[in-house]
């Protein structure tokens, strides 16, 4: 059952095969041991011992082409740390991203602007990342300008194109962000990600700050996008039944580590985490008739500054922690339990031996 | 009407520790009696806006009883928050007036009372717990300080009593080591405990009915799950009745018994909770509840509301919905505005040819004049 020694493959040679990665997946984004730590105190003059908030230790995943990556978790837990690292917002501490098979941070000054093009973002609130003083022809346009060479006239048309392609009308490519409501205006930022035809596009929560009625119209363009264009996503979300509705893969996080990922349908069908159950337990039901029991985990998210150095979940747990395991003083590896479904496994952590599973499905009432 | 589906968790206590609370008992039964303790009657709020009047409220009523939770679902814009803040008399004037209705609490119209008999209600018979935490609450005074304003306005209690009271209210809402947090500074804590020590105000005086203006929507899924289950419990302890003022239909399958749902200022539909999600009538409600994808099970492709909601000045008299609707209609069947139609008892919708599909099958409760 343990296949944590066993040597995978990814089909790239280069790219090291570790925990929780599927083999032979088809990656156009390989994320391996990314760390980033950040030194929030201690260390005066060299000296004494340093303080570190761990914000993302040690995550490993692959975006496939043409799918969407989910990660989860609850605030704090290094989901959007993680998203800002692919970007290249924020500088890894250690570990590397691997685009199309190729290192990052070694590629040539022409690879490096391929990258930056093919991966783009749109953010979470659609009131604060569209500049209120530039008209959406110039939001949507800026990219052109900087990256191609194409004439006002080229880009004009392209931004019309890419206005009617996202359900906006190319006449309004004249008119300013605080004439569009939410819904629209997170068009105009899906609509500028499109832009340089990007391969790759991190989503940070969507669709969160929309309303309800809204939502689906963004998910489902999302999706279509996704098709037509053959991209992949990550999408950096805390509501569950989003991320079960876009993702093909996910990863649980919980304190910078991965505490379960693997197929979406497998998680959600059987998740083994203790956290993942909590999680699920947790989260809204869609009909009033299904009442999923609740599973409030001891204590409160604790900070990630110097977490501890074995399991990071052992605070949580509401089993018996063995503080002379190994486990508790070494960070234990994601294991495959069942095809493509990966977890933590240490003593106090699964589902089953808490007898915290959570039944989907089992409520449901008439 | 709701009872508790006794699941069975016996074996799992054994293994479980004391510090796991699992719910035993469903999501808690309800208390409601049939008591009305709130009612609201044909409330309009308008505000004058330079593009027109804005009707925010237009002519809705509806009531509370005692021990239930009555939950307001709509899009932003959709004049679930106005009405809220209307039965506060909290609009901010102008632009904002109430200008007909009436709230009807203990026996006397909310509405007509002065400002002052008014300040004693606010926070007293009726208290709000606002969406953001942070916002909410005073930096610069202590938890004490906050949560004992209110108790020492309504109360008038002073000194040790007034503590003990600040105290107790922690407790209610099961902030643990309540003395010592009691002198914490709102920094001091996180997300859910501060938005418990908001609960603790709204609370503290034991009000008829506490209006929750999407209290959860700031919150991590865990933490929202256990605030829900709090005023949960803090209803079946006190027999508060609640307003949830929400968009999310989540919520509403967890916590409400009764879902009024509003669109452009009216309320289209209310029924019981089971009603509005198995047999919804308006087109609307329908689409709301379709849009959602679900936890359960793997979403197919999600149906959609194509559209905008709509711009609330200058509406057309008629249904508002109309033009987002995919039925068949023409535009006599929208000139008028559509009458609240009670198709079951207690389940009312409001009825146009735009927006319910079973048109004809309910045209004979329309009233003699539209025949």
């Amino acid at each position: 059952m343990t296949t944590t020694e066993q040597n995978v493959t990814t089909g790239n040679a280069a790219i090291p095969s570790v925990p929780g990665i599927n083999p032979g997946a088809d990656a156009i984004i390989s994320i391996r041991n990314l760390r980033k730590w950040y030194q929030v105190g201690g260390g005066f003059l060299g000296f004494g011992d340093k303080i570190w908030l761990k914000a993302v230790d040690d995550v490993s995943f692959d975006i496939e082409h043409n799918k969407t990556f989910g990660l989860v978790g609850e605030s704090g837990c290094g989901k959007t740390t993680t998203l800002k690292l692919l970007l290249g917002l924020e500088k890894p501490t250690s570990g590397t991203i691997y685009y199309e098979g190729e290192d990052v941070t070694t590629m040539t000054k022409a690879g490096k602007t391929e990258f930056r093009r093919s991966v783009q973002a749109v953010f979470q609130d659609p009131w604060s990342s569209l500049n209120p003083r530039m008209r959406v022809r110039s939001i949507v346009g800026e990219p052109l300008e900087i990256a191609t060479s194409m004439t006002k006239g080229q880009i004009a048309t392209r931004v019309g194109d890419l206005l009617s392609e996202t359900g906006l009308n190319p006449y309004q490519a004249n008119l300013y962000p605080h004439e569009f409501s939410g819904g629209q205006r997170q068009r105009i930022g899906i609509a500028r990600a499109l832009a340089l035809n990007p391969k790759v596009i991190a989503l940070d929560e969507p669709v969160s700050a929309l309303d309800v009625s809204i939502r689906a119209q963004i998910m489902n363009l999302l999706v279509d996008l996704q098709e037509e264009h053959g991209l992949a996503y990550l999408l950096v979300a805390h509501n569950l039944a989003t991320v079960r509705y876009m993702c093909h893969d996910m990863a649980v996080m919980y304190l910078g580590v991965v505490q379960e990922s693997g197929e979406t349908e497998a998680i959600f069908n059987n998740p083994m985490h203790i956290y993942t159950n909590a999680l699920v337990s947790a989260a809204l039901p869609s009909h009033p008739d299904i009442q999923r029991e609740e599973f409030l985990l001891p204590g409160e998210v604790v900070s990630p500054i110097n977490p501890p150095p074995g399991d990071v979940f052992m605070t949580r747990t509401p089993l018996e922690v063995d503080p002379n395991h190994k486990w508790a003083n070494e960070r234990p590896p994601l294991v495959e339990k069942e095809p493509g479904h990966w977890v933590v496994e240490t003593p106090w952590s699964m589902a089953s031996d808490a007898g915290l599973k959570v039944e989907l499905t089992g409520h449901k009432g008439v | 009407m709701v009872d508790s589906t006794d699941t069975t968790v016996e074996e799992k206590d054994e293994v479980l520790s004391d510090s796991v609370a699992v719910d035993t008992d469903g999501f808690g039964k309800s208390v409601i009696s049939e008591e009305v303790i709130l009612e609201v009657n044909s409330l309009e709020t308008h505000f004058t806006t330079r593009w027109g009047t804005v009707k925010a409220v237009d002519g809705i009523s509806y009531h509370v009883k005692r021990g239930e939770t009555l939950g307001i679902v709509g899009e932003s814009g959709s004049g679930k928050s106005v009405t809220a803040l209307s039965l506060m008399r909290l609009v901010p004037s102008p632009p904002g007036a109430i200008v007909g209705g009436e709230v009807l609490l203990g026996g006397r119209d909310l509405l007509q009372i002065s400002e002052k008999e008014m300040t004693s209600v606010r926070g007293g018979e009726i208290s709000i717990i606002l969406q953001d935490p942070m916002q909410a609450l005073n930096p610069v005074f202590n938890i004490a300080n906050q949560v004992g304003e209110a108790i020492k306005i309504h109360q008038k209690l002073k000194g040790p009593a007034l503590w003990d009271k600040v105290v107790d209210s922690l407790r209610k809402v099961r902030i643990p080591a309540p003395e010592l947090r009691a002198k914490d500074f709102p920094h001091q804590l996180s997300g859910g405990m501060r938005q418990r020590v908001v609960g603790a105000i709204g609370i503290s005086s034991s009000p008829a009915v506490i209006i929750a203006d999407e209290p959860t929507t700031s919150l991590d899924v865990t933490i929202q799950a256990a605030y829900l289950r709090l005023l949960r419990q803090i209803q079946q302890e006190e027999g508060v009745g609640i307003i949830f003022i929400t968009h999310d239909f989540g919520i509403v399958a967890k916590m409400c018994d009764r879902v009024a749902v509003m669109y452009a200022g009216r309320i289209v539909e209310v029924a019981d909770v089971r009603t509005i999600f198995n047999t919804p009538l308006h087109e609307y409600t329908k689409a709301l509840i379709g849009s959602v994808p679900k936890l359960e099970e793997k979403t197919g492709r999600l149906p959609q509301i194509e559209g905008q909601p709509p711009l609330l000045y200058n509406l057309p008299e008629g249904d508002a919905f109309a033009p987002r609707s995919t039925l068949e209609f023409t535009e006599e069947d929208v000139a008028k505005r559509p009458p609240l139609i009670e198709v079951e008892p207690d389940h009312w919708v409001q009825m146009s040819r735009s927006s319910v599909t079973d048109y004809d099958k309910y045209a004979h409760l329309m009233p003699a004049e539209d025949a």
